[in-house]
């Protein structure tokens, strides 16, 4: 399936992009999973998902735990936790 | 059930006059016989030296969206009659208006327990980010526990 990723604040400057359209393999359809597959890109990736600092996610704009599942042409973005007020 | 009449939510770059916000929501709601606000500023000082400036980056689309929820949930907790709330985004100077948040009721009570559930919300669950910049450089703002507590307190049984 096809979907759009977002990045946001801290999480954008250390993947240098803020969106990509990706095609995913079989299989990739929760947060857990997405985040496993895009460690596998290297280093940075890697860090950024299993290392000490948290990464929240969001589908079609809505905030999500690392179980939910989205589906082929949803929005799905990664951010640090919220710092606004 | 919820009592609320009036309901505005805005993201902007522009600063926003309380005065006129607050005129704006009173004659919304006549009926109201409470007014209460919060307003947050951009602090001075930090905690790594003296700031220049603060820049907020926000998720469009879904800030709003979440704002709207944050004051649905407070509407259906408490008999609110009308809602405002603003948040500002980009590069703001020290002292400058961060956000806006006023609720009316009938009594005061709603209102002021109202505001606190929106803003204590707000922290935790809105997608913004700050990035303060200063002396020191600049760094992004570190998520807080005592945020994430303020908001689970309204979680608890009365």
């Amino acid at each position: 399936m096809n979907i759009t990723i977002l990045y946001f604040a801290r999480i954008k400057e250390v993947v240098n992009y803020s969106s990509e359209d990706v095609e995913l393999p079989d299989g990739i359809e929760t947060i857990v999973a997405l985040k496993s597959w895009l460690s596998g890109r290297g280093d940075t990736w890697q860090k950024l998902f299993s290392g000490g600092g948290v990464v929240r996610a969001a589908i079609n704009h809505e905030l999500v735990d690392d179980m939910a599942t989205f589906e082929d042409g949803d929005e799905v973005a990664f951010f640090p936790p919220v710092t606004g007020g | 059930m919820s009592a609320l009449i009036d309901l505005n939510v805005s993201v902007q770059a522009d600063d926003f006059d309380v005065g006129l916000e607050l005129q704006r929501l009173r004659a919304a709601t006549p009926q109201a016989g409470a007014l209460v606000n919060f307003v947050g500023l951009v602090r001075e000082l930090s905690a790594a030296g003296q700031l220049s400036e603060m820049v907020i980056e926000h998720y469009p689309g879904m800030t709003e969206k979440a704002l709207q929820q944050i004051a649905l949930q407070a509407a259906q907790r408490w008999p609110l009659l009308g809602v405002r709330m603003i948040h500002r985004v980009g590069r703001l100077p020290a002292q400058a208006q961060i956000v806006l948040v006023a609720a009316t009721s009938l009594h005061r009570q709603a209102a002021f327990e109202a505001c606190a559930f929106m803003m204590d919300y707000l922290k935790t669950e809105a997608p913004f980010w700050k990035k303060e910049v200063g002396d020191f450089g600049q760094h992004w703002v570190e998520a807080r526990v005592s945020d994430e507590q303020a908001k689970q307190q309204w979680k608890l049984p009365k």
